[in-house]
């Protein structure tokens, strides 16, 4: 009986050792939510070491779309929300859950699409591209998944004059996950998909996709950040969330967004300066 | 994750951030596995020694949970662990204790329903002779425990493997946040999003190594025990 024993409790203990030791140093940090797009463009992999080495602050971001990252906030679950679909974000702060949104960056989706681009849409305006691939029935992919991409592109369908929710037939194919999740997707059957250009750049699965459609102002994509209300959620770490926030629109966090590129390309444009919310 | 670097890369040079990855992994499933033996076979070897009405009928619930979704256990206990669900006062959500609780849940009734029936088909064999001894109840659930203890390694092992494997409980309520809830699975799922498929087929290799290992280790010390004990 007595040689059984030690087996858990030791491999309890290695596991509670491993566990806890990843975990210490737990009291300089915050929980932010926060979009795809900024996860995987990389952004935070290359602004979150400088904010660290200032500030000794470790930043744990949760990446997921705008509309779960401000449902997370909302239920408490996190420090700062930093996001894109203005809309969303105005309504979460008015409704009492954000204590005051900034302006941090904006930079601008693309309409990917095949190269041979069956629908030909090339070099058009985003309404008339939109308008051709309904009119072909040319796949599109997507999001989905009420993030900020899902919302600009219902947005652009509203622009285009297609009601979507009632023409889409199989050519239109909600996935539900995330921008890298729908690159993928519209890699692996050649379709067209609204895409943020950061994520794009970073891409590295791009099969026969190609940037289509690039430049209409309507394209623009201004992400925001706010802290949550601590007087909603008391747990909501204050100090040291609004650090975060001050640094990002400071003229040293903007100066960081703007260094980041990837094989030379600017993904990001610092407007927190532009005009004050 | 460096994305120049392939996977093989990444191990062969030792890279910081994966072994922390790995390490993490490890650790979350070995503690959940812990608590789930803890649980679960106590739990196993008693159902499978006594009788009572509905005793059918929880055997068969408990067979039909070892398949229970991870994302709806996720969801579940990301519910109940969010700053404004029951346990919210707790502060673990996005932790890699929320982890080992959501692996913990999914793994007990694995390990649970295995210890039952092998303690049930054990108790077949020894039935006359534990009665002829007079043993008690805690005697007999000790006795069972520790002559099945080879086959209930398997149980054991499907529990980890079920744990290191499992991707949609951990990403619900650990977030996947770099260096500190991001396990092998979420990993793999991240590289895949960000359209780098070499280095997460390269990870997921890694991690049906390191399954492998475990499970060879296990085996090894199987026989070796085999041979001491006779």
């Amino acid at each position: 009986m007595a040689s059984r024993r030690p087996f858990l409790p030791l491999a309890m203990l290695l596991g509670i050792a491993l566990v806890s030791s990843t975990s210490s140093a737990e009291d300089r940090s915050i929980v932010v939510a926060s979009t795809t797009s900024t996860q995987d463009s990389g952004l935070f992999g290359y602004l979150l070491p400088m904010f660290k080495a200032k500030t000794g602050i470790d930043v744990k971001v949760i990446a997921q779309g705008t509309g779960q990252a401000l449902d997370t906030a909302r239920r408490g679950d996190a420090d700062v929300v930093f996001v894109h679909a203005k809309p969303q974000e105005e309504r979460f702060v008015a409704d009492g859950f954000g204590v005051k949104r900034f302006d941090v960056m904006y930079n601008d989706f693309v309409l990917i699409g095949p190269k041979s681009d069956p629908a030909g849409v090339k070099g058009k305006d985003i309404a008339t591209a939109l308008k051709a691939i309904e009119a072909k029935g040319a796949p599109f992919v997507s999001r989905g998944d009420r993030s900020g991409t899902h919302a600009a592109e219902l947005a652009l369908w509203i622009i285009a004059g297609i009601d979507v929710a009632s023409t889409k037939g199989a050519w239109y194919r909600e996935i539900g996950q995330g921008m890298g999740a729908a690159l993928n997707t519209a890699s692996a059957m050649n379709a067209y998909v609204l895409s943020d250009r950061g994520t794009w750049i970073a891409f590295k699965n791009r099969g026969d996709l190609d940037i289509v459609v690039e430049g209409d102002k309507r394209l623009f994509n201004q992400y925001g950040v706010m802290l949550v209300n601590p007087e909603k959620y008391p747990s909501v770490k204050k100090e040291l969330g609004q650090t975060f926030v001050d640094w990002l629109i400071s003229p040293e966090g903007q100066a960081a967004i703007a260094g980041y590129k990837i094989d030379g390309q600017q993904l990001f444009f610092p407007d927190a300066a532009r005009k004050p919310d | 994750m460096p994305d120049h670097l392939s996977a093989l890369q990444l191990i062969l040079s030792g890279d910081p951030a994966l072994l922390a990855i790995v390490r993490l992994s490890l650790g979350v499933s070995l503690a959940a596995v812990a608590l789930a033996s803890a649980i679960g076979m106590p739990f196993g070897a008693l159902l499978a020694l006594t009788h009572f009405r509905g005793r059918a009928v929880l055997v068969v619930l408990l067979n039909a949970m070892m398949g229970l979704p991870p994302v709806v256990v996720g969801l579940a206990l990301y519910l109940l662990l969010s700053r404004a669900g029951p346990l919210g006062e707790l502060g673990i959500l996005f932790t890699p204790a929320a982890m080992v609780i959501a692996q913990t849940v999914l793994i007990v009734p694995i390990i649970a329903a295995l210890t039952r029936q092998t303690v049930e088909d054990l108790w077949v064999e020894y039935r006359d002779e534990l009665r002829a001894m007079n043993v008690g109840a805690v005697g007999r659930m000790t006795t069972l425990l520790w002559d099945a203890r080879f086959s209930l390694l398997t149980a054991l092992l499907a529990g980890f493997g079920r744990a290191a494997a499992e991707v949609g409980a951990v990403m619900i309520v650990g977030g996947n946040i770099d260096g500190f809830t991001r396990t092998m699975t979420t990993t793999v799922a991240l590289e895949t999003s960000k359209g780098n498929l070499p280095l997460a087929m390269g990870l997921g290799a890694i991690l049906i190594v390191i399954v492998l290992a475990i499970n060879a280790a296990a085996w090894g010390t199987r026989v070796w025990s085999q041979r001491v004990t006779g």
